[in-house]
């Protein structure tokens, strides 16, 4: 739905060529919740902005169905934009305008529509994103929160098939930020909107996102669904931000196991067997001995997984491997 | 009358008085029509804006700049044959205002632009990801953000024209500034300069009070 084709996207500064994109290839089903994660300057903002081309590609193409947005003219993209909704890591609303008059500006902007249609229509987004009694504030009366959910029926307000979203929660504690992702997920399966959302937060990407991409230096690194990509990161930037999100640091793990004995393996389990008492079951079966030494169970997007490093000693390590194969759970090497 | 108001004549100064606010007004009516749209001319073809065209902004910008560093009473001389052009007179009231117009233009655009300037970068961003027009953006969106800071800038550029309009007495243009150079300057009436001195003083603070309250009643930041 949303194809990126080859893109390369650089700054002109003090007279240099800053490259910030470097061939990117890509696709954006419709309806996904399509998360881009990467550390600041990897240039997820720049990719973001070509969707309604805030920016330029300096060479590529990107097509919005089957439309290559960057072939049309002015009043063209002026449509294009108006189907595309975004909203902004500093929401970006309007000082002097009220709730109410910032939800209907592109309505205004865009013309077609009477006093009475738009009265009607900002109520119903005011009412869906639970701001009606603060229609009549100004912004600088509303807390960060609640911006943003104006930012979000603001950029409801032309029913675009396209929302965009770049940084949206990162000014925002993680209780309101919560409250958003969750708004937005409710959104994208009421209307059957695809979101675009980037972050360098993996925590956002966990929560609602159904596909991600990981980018890294102008490229992406890794791309898959959210699960997989996080589950069994490849790629180093991945792992990385893993284990940022679990707050450990990689060398201090490996130097704390050095008095553990035995073999070392960390051990992810999805789905249903989340929840299943495989560990106990293969012990005893096989004669191991097992001690946890790290772990976690919590959920990615709708499905639960549980991802745990284990020690084993004595018994049949290999058959107990096996078995915990054959049931699905996907068995990473820690140390030998 | 033996006191210390004795060289005053009252129906003078209240002439004059008028006089002044007739310069004042007719002159800040133009300056703000003018300097307006040169002040958004200016910030939109001003490096990484709208319309950033860098001849554009650098011509524009050297006018403005040779305007303003021509001091105000050299332009008042330098002016008179335009005036005399476009009025039919250099005297008066009339013969003020376009030297104070073309004295106060280039420095209220200055201050648009940067009122415009100061306006948040994602505003515009927003606006233009909504689809709208670059007349909508400067229209709906920038004009009306920055337009407490245009105020100021306004607030600013008609207390300016008050002290210009008094220093076009020079010329014989009439007004209380006209009369401090006259009696109160030239034939020593000390009290006449100070009563003319005193409501001029008036007059900036009252401009001033307004001003700010514009200011205030716009902001909701
Ligand atoms: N307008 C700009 N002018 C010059 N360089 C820019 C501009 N915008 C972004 N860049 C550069 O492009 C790179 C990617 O930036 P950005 O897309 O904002 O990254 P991210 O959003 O991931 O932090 C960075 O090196 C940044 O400095
Ligand atoms: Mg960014």
């Amino acid at each position: 739905m949303i194809q990126f084709k080859n893109i390369y996207k650089s700054y002109r500064v003090a007279g240099t060529d800053v490259p910030a994109l470097q061939g990117i290839d890509l696709r954006i089903e419709a309806g996904e919740i399509f998360g881009i994660i990467g550390h600041s300057g990897a240039g997820k903002s720049t990719l973001v902005r070509l969707i309604n081309l805030l920016e330029r590609p300096s060479a590529g193409q990107v097509l919005i169905g089957n439309t290559d947005i960057t072939a049309l003219d002015a009043a063209a993209l002026r449509a294009q934009r108006q189907r595309i909704g975004m909203i902004f890591q500093h929401f970006n609303l309007l000082s002097a305008k009220t709730v109410a008059q910032n939800v209907a500006f592109p309505l205004s902007l865009a013309g077609g529509k009477s006093k009475a249609e738009i009265k009607q229509r900002v109520a119903a987004l005011l009412a869906r994103v639970g701001l009606t009694e603060h229609a009549d504030k100004y912004p600088a009366q509303l807390s960060g929160g609640q911006k943003q959910r104006v930012g979000i029926a603001r950029a409801l307000a032309t029913e675009p098939q396209i929302l965009l979203c770049d940084e949206a929660t990162s000014a925002l504690d993680p209780q309101t930020t919560q409250s958003v992702l969750k708004l937005l997920a409710d959104i994208n399966r009421e209307l059957g909107l695809t979101i675009v959302l980037i972050t360098h937060e993996m925590d956002v990407v966990r929560r609602i996102a159904d596909r991600v991409a990981v980018l890294d230096a102008g490229t992406v690194a890794e791309i898959g669904p959210v699960a997989e990509v996080f589950l069994h990161p490849q790629h180093p930037i991945t792992r990385r931000f893993v284990l940022e999100a679990e707050n450990v640091d990689e060398g201090e793990l490996v130097d704390d196991y050095a008095h553990v004995p035995g073999r070392i393996v960390r051990l992810t389990f999805t789905g249903d067997a989340t929840y299943e008492p495989l560990l106990g079951a293969v012990a005893r079966d096989t004669g191991v001995d097992f001690s946890i030494l790290a772990g976690r169970i919590d959920r990615i997007k709708d499905t639960p997984y549980g991802q745990l490093t284990v020690a084993f000693t004595g018994g049949d390590i290999p058959a107990a491997l096996q078995q915990l194969a054959g049931r699905g759970l996907a068995i990473e090497e820690v140390r030998a | 009358m033996n006191g210390f108001f004795s060289n005053i004549d009252w129906a003078d100064i209240g002439q004059a008085g008028l006089d002044t606010l007739l310069m004042l007004g007719g002159s800040l009516l133009f300056t703000l029509l003018l300097g307006l749209p040169i002040g958004v001319l200016l910030f939109l073809t001003s490096k990484r804006q709208l319309l950033a065209q860098p001849l554009v902004y650098g011509l524009l910008s050297f006018v403005v700049n040779i305007l303003r560093s021509v001091p105000f009473v050299i332009l008042l001389i330098v002016m008179i044959p335009l005036t005399v052009f476009v009025t039919g007179t250099s005297l008066g009231v009339a013969g003020a205002i376009p030297p104070l117009v073309v004295g106060a233009t280039p420095f209220f655009a200055r201050l648009v632009e940067t009122a415009l300037r100061e306006v948040d970068r994602g505003i515009i961003e927003a606006t233009q990801a909504m689809g709208a027009t670059t007349t909508q953006i400067v229209l709906r969106a920038l004009l009306p953000e920055a337009l407490p800071g245009i105020l100021a800038g306004g607030t600013v550029t008609a207390i300016t024209l008050v002290s210009y309009a008094a220093m076009s007495g020079v010329i014989g243009g009439g007004g209380l500034g006209d009369l401090a150079i006259r009696f109160g300057y030239q034939r020593f009436q000390t009290d006449v300069m100070v009563v003319t001195v005193l409501l001029l003083l008036i007059l900036v603070q009252l401009l001033q009070m307004l001003g700010d309250r514009l200011v205030i009643h716009f902001s909701r930041r």
